[in-house]
């Protein structure tokens, strides 16, 4: 049934071409706003994961948004709701989704930082990063599912889905921003005189922070999984 | 629906009491302490402020899972209060732990400071409870999804909490850690008496609350009854549980 559902959400993505898109020049712009708000030609570092991290959070919020709408607009959730079929695969089924999303954003947006933001070491530390990537982007997927199921039903639904979002969003982009500060560390090496020589891109140990972020995950995923099956009811 | 304003008098009178008691042990019987003089009053009711507050937001959120597992409108009710008196606590205490950090560090904010920063992410997040249950206008949908909200909410407190401590180094004083803190006695006896307060305040004015909300719930119910449907407007849309 989450297949079905999911398959569905992909189609009709695919032909639409609505939100993915979107997500993507919202983030491109988000950086070139980036450029003129930090005034650099270069960012480096914990600046560098800064300005990633908190462009990927407001794509995904923007994804969030038109998560369910479909489904309210149209009757999906009485269909849904008809059908003997267990709740949860409409998470599953929204928060694959979303995921989905944000990777296929990010194949955008990561190659549009790196030109953009030219971090220094980037390319060394692309491993960790899209280890990192993966992680935040199911934290971003379940909260974001979540949230949207609150959100959808209410009246000022645009409203509501960014300021519960956020907050509950913040423990990610916390370990997410740091994480990827420490793969994007730079290290100056000083000569005579305190004249710069050379960088070193030390990519530092970050795997506390991605045990964090998995841990965030699993807690979302069992929380969502718990507290879902009520968000459906008429 | 008297059931709540049961114990209420004597509750009302052990508050009264242990405020006095806790307050005139802060001002006349816990030491000035030697680094920040007189001003480091203001721990005695800050702290205790943004404890309970905290767990008044766990205890919105176990009320929560309560309503979402039996349906009783009184856990809803139960949910509401409490986290509507937590929200008004949190700003107590943030506006003294600004104070408090502006007397004792030379900042009104300070970011390196875990618990502030966790705390103020918290408050953030629950502000959002109010707008939320006002922008649904279906009570029964509105009870459910400020339910599933504040569970959401109570378990994100903790977890919060521990990530922010990871990401910062410490500065806070650690009042309430696994070590006992490190308070002499007399200070100790100041701030426990003054938790015991602020936690019996806070159960009072949430008593309080719940009774005025349920007795004007019975009232207009009553009203109803003897004056017929019409004669009495219907309720205009409202974050509370009506």
């Amino acid at each position: 049934m989450a297949w079905a559902i999911l398959r569905k959400d992909l189609t009709v993505e695919l032909r639409t071409l609505e939100t993915v898109p979107a997500m993507a020049i919202f983030t491109v712009a988000t950086f070139v706003v980036f450029h003129f708000g930090l005034q650099r030609d270069q960012l480096q570092g914990q600046l560098a994961a800064g300005v990633l991290a908190v462009s990927l959070l407001f794509a995904a919020i923007l994804g969030t948004n038109r998560l369910f709408v479909a489904e309210r607009e149209q009757g999906g959730f009485d269909g849904f709701l008809l059908a003997p079929v267990d709740r949860s695969a409409m998470l599953l089924a929204k928060a694959t989704a979303l995921f989905l999303y944000m990777v296929v954003l990010e194949i955008v947006a990561v190659p549009a930082f790196a030109i953009f933001a030219a971090p220094p070491g980037l390319g060394g530390a692309l491993g960790g990063i899209v280890l990192f990537l993966l992680l935040v982007d199911l934290a971003f997927a379940l909260v974001g599912t979540l949230v949207s199921a609150i959100a959808v039903n209410t009246r000022a639904r645009d409203l509501i889905g960014p300021i519960i979002g956020l907050p509950l969003q913040i423990p990610a982009l916390i370990a997410f921003a740091i994480g990827i500060g420490k793969e994007l560390a730079v290290f100056p090496h000083r000569g005579p005189g305190g004249v710069i020589r050379a960088f070193t891109y030390h990519h530092s140990p970050s795997g506390e922070w991605l045990l964090v972020l998995a841990l965030y995950d699993v807690f979302n995923a069992l929380l969502a999984y718990a507290v879902f099956d009520f968000l459906l009811e008429e | 629906m008297s059931t709540h304003a049961k114990h209420l008098r004597g509750l009302t009178i052990a508050t009264l009491v242990t405020l006095t008691a806790g307050l005139a042990l802060t001002f006349f019987y816990a030491p000035i302490e030697l680094n920040e003089g007189f001003v480091q009053k203001i721990f005695y009711v800050h702290v205790p402020l943004a404890i309970i507050s905290l767990m008044g937001y766990v205890a919105g959120g176990v009320f929560g899972l309560m309503y979402l597992r039996t349906g009783k409108k009184v856990w809803d009710l139960r949910s509401y209060c409490a986290i509507h008196m937590s929200l008004i606590f949190s700003i107590g205490g943030l506006i003294s732990g600004a104070i408090w950090a502006k007397a004792a560090w030379g900042h009104w904010w300070v970011w390196s400071e875990p618990t502030l920063v966790s705390y103020l992410i918290v408050v953030l997040l629950f502000c959002t409870y109010q707008p939320l249950r006002f922008s649904i206008e279906d009570p029964e949908r509105q009870s459910t999804y400020a339910a599933v909200f504040a569970v959401v909410g109570g378990a994100f407190v903790p977890l919060n909490f521990i990530v922010v401590r990871l990401s910062v180094q410490y500065l806070h004083p650690r009042v309430l850690n696994l070590e006992g803190g490190q308070l002499p006695a007399s200070m100790a006896t100041a701030f426990y008496v003054m938790v015991a307060a602020i936690a019996l305040l806070f159960v009072t004015l949430m008593k309080y609350e719940m009774l005025a909300k349920s007795t004007r719930m019975e009232t207009r119910r009553l009203r109803r009854r003897v004056l017929g449907d019409d004669a009495v407007a219907p309720v205009s849309r409202s974050a509370a549980p009506v």
